[in-house]
């Protein structure tokens, strides 16, 4: 078997913001002091006059991004999810959910897989934080093609939005010629019988790695991957649900409040079926690699197949 | 237009507000009567806007960081023609789309939802920087509250300006002294207000009275000459300016009057009114 290609979400976003600068010249990109991190140096290198270091203030970011989107310009404003999403949660609600203003937000090193840094900057609750906002649209991408397509569907967009991307590089899974985003609409990867796996950002990799052991054991997953977080595709999940009857969610977030809160909120009312949530079980994270924390806390193939099994009673 | 013009226009601005914490049997009717004039200056005579046309492209634009005080702002929006004065007392009510604090999508004139301290600034920031990166001549003005630049996110917009040299902007305080726990300098003091400015690279006026038209006129035209920074006018007003009972009262901050109390700010009213007719 070939090496597979590995590239950060991050990665794809910083060339994505640079790719599209000349399509889009009312986009601006905002950072707060992280632009090496961030990846949106690549787009400051291309467009330097369109490119604002606020400095390290998170909160006067997301202001001055409303601002600028109320001159008619398309803001994108970057930083990891712990600032963008916790530290300037107030901001990001009021200064833009409320005016429902066009501006962009790029959050990235979102999720345990910032690594070494530890759970101080491991953000594990940006999804649940910000699916409470109305009107905020949130993308996560499952890996730098995704990641792409959902800068350009976000672009074209008018309103806010929200985009998660990761640190550590991921495989590339969605490189076909066929491969279509669309904001709202899930992309049902395998079809399966016995049990639907919905996964979003980089767990849907490991959706796809636990389900070829599960068709080993044989047992059939349906596996759906979720880029868009809200709104929701609702009808793709129930349909999947009625189908197979038991339902597992996978995700690289707290199992509260973000992709598997808003799953069972929709099957409790469309399909009530047994749900198990995968992701971080309401515990902070540790310094550590990328791969070992996936591993430890059950979040890549190996561990994804495990819960999985144990779900269906099977372990 | 001239400044006696302007007091009378302020004059039916602080009714106006009056009128709207009334009806709403709540707000903020301090705050808005110690930067009426401040109002009435702005969308009178500085600004160029036109209440036909809220959304002219290169307006001025305005942001009321002390959100709280939107009766004030609706007053004076109402006064110059955005909407009817008569729905001013709506201020509140449900189905009413004067909300209360400004918000963007409901009330004509109002260019930033705002309420939540420390906010406005920093949009305020985004549109001049906005204006400038796109070329445009358009200004842009912010009105805080001296109990509001407590907030940290007013330094981080200020440093932002001030390293920007944004002279499109400017930055009004209104130094009423009071914050809704008491005098600011007992409850955490926020000053010298000025030289914090001036230490963000801040071109600062001091405006010794901010309810004085003279002194209002002509620190808008020194922030209008002001070149390669920023300005911030700190403007030392009364608050429950022009009501006889609300002046220098803390109590004033986040409260409406009952009926009789509406009865004698009125008549306070019609006496400076009638005086000013008389010049």
């Amino acid at each position: 078997m070939s090496e597979v290609k590995k590239v950060a979400t991050r990665e794809a976003y910083g060339n994505a913001l640079a790719e599209f600068g000349e399509s889009y010249p009312d986009m601006v990109v905002l950072d707060a002091d992280l632009a090496a991190a961030t990846k949106t140096g690549v787009f400051r290198k291309k467009f330097p006059e369109r490119h604002i270091d606020c400095g390290i203030a998170e909160a006067n970011m997301m202001g001055i991004a409303a601002g600028l989107s109320l001159t008619g310009k398309i803001p994108v404003a970057s930083t990891f999810a712990m600032f963008a999403a916790g530290r300037a949660f107030e901001q990001v609600r009021n200064s833009i959910g409320y005016p429902h203003l066009n501006v962009k937000i790029g959050a990235t090193h979102a999720g345990i897989t910032v690594g070494e840094d530890g759970a101080s900057h491991q953000c594990n609750e940006d999804i649940a934080l910000m699916r409470t906002i109305p009107g905020m649209t949130i993308l996560n991408p499952s890996d730098a093609v995704e990641a792409r397509a959902c800068v350009k569907a976000a672009l074209d967009y008018v309103g806010p939005v929200y985009m998660r991307f990761g640190r550590a590089a991921v495989p590339v899974i969605n490189d076909r010629p066929d491969y279509h985003f669309e904001i709202g609409k899930g992309q049902l990867l395998k079809e399966g019988t016995d049990v639907t796996v919905v996964a979003t950002g980089i767990l849907v990799n490991s959706a796809l790695e636990a389900a070829a052991k599960l068709e080993a054991d044989g047992v059939s997953a349906e596996v759906i991957n979720i880029c868009t977080i809200k709104p929701l595709d609702k009808e793709l999940i129930i349909r999947s649900a009625k189908k197979t009857g038991r339902v597992v969610t996978a995700e690289e977030h707290s199992i509260i409040g973000g992709l598997g809160g808003a799953v069972c909120e929709a099957l409790c009312e469309g399909a009530p079926v047994p749900v198990c949530r995968i992701g971080i079980r309401d515990v902070f994270g540790e310094s550590g690699s990328a791969a070992a924390l996936l591993e430890k806390y059950e979040l890549d193939g190996e561990g994804v197949y495990r819960q999985i099994r144990s779900f269906l009673g099977k372990a | 237009m001239d400044n006696l013009e302007l007091m009378k226009h302020a004059n039916d601005v602080r009714k106006g507000i009056v009128a709207a914490v009334h009806g709403a049997k709540a707000g903020h009717p301090g705050g808005s009567l110690s930067a009426a004039d401040i109002f009435t200056f702005l969308y009178f005579e500085e600004m160029n806007i036109d209440p036909k046309n809220p959304k002219m492209e290169n307006r001025d634009r305005f942001v009321l960081s002390k959100g709280h005080t939107a009766p004030g702002l609706y007053s004076a929006l109402a006064n110059r023609g955005y909407f009817p004065v008569e729905d001013l007392p709506t201020l509140r009510h449900l189905g009413s789309y004067l909300q209360g604090h400004p918000c963007l999508q409901h009330v004509p004139g109002v260019d930033m939802s705002s309420g939540s301290l420390g906010q406005g600034i920093s949009a305020a920031v985004g549109m001049a920087l906005g204006a400038r990166m796109s070329g445009k001549e358009f200004r842009v003005y912010t009105l805080l509250g001296d109990g509001e630049i407590e907030e940290g996110q007013v330094w981080e917009a200020a440093m932002f300006a001030g390293h920007r040299k944004l002279d499109n902007l400017v930055v009004i305080v209104d130094n009423n002294g009071l914050q809704i726990d008491g005098p600011i300098d007992q409850v955490c003091s926020p000053n010298p207000i000025d030289k914090k400015f001036e230490a963000f690279n801040f071109h600062v006026i001091n405006l010794k009275d901010g309810n004085d038209m003279d002194q209002i006129r002509a620190a808008f035209a020194e922030a209008r000459a002001t070149k390669g920074m920023p300005t911030a006018i700190i403007a030392h007003t009364l608050k429950g300016k022009g009501v006889s009972f609300m002046e220098g009262s803390v109590d004033w901050h986040g409260k409406a009057p009952n009926d009789a109390e509406f009865e004698i700010a009125m008549a306070d009213l019609e006496r400076i009114g009638e005086a000013l007719c008389q010049k």
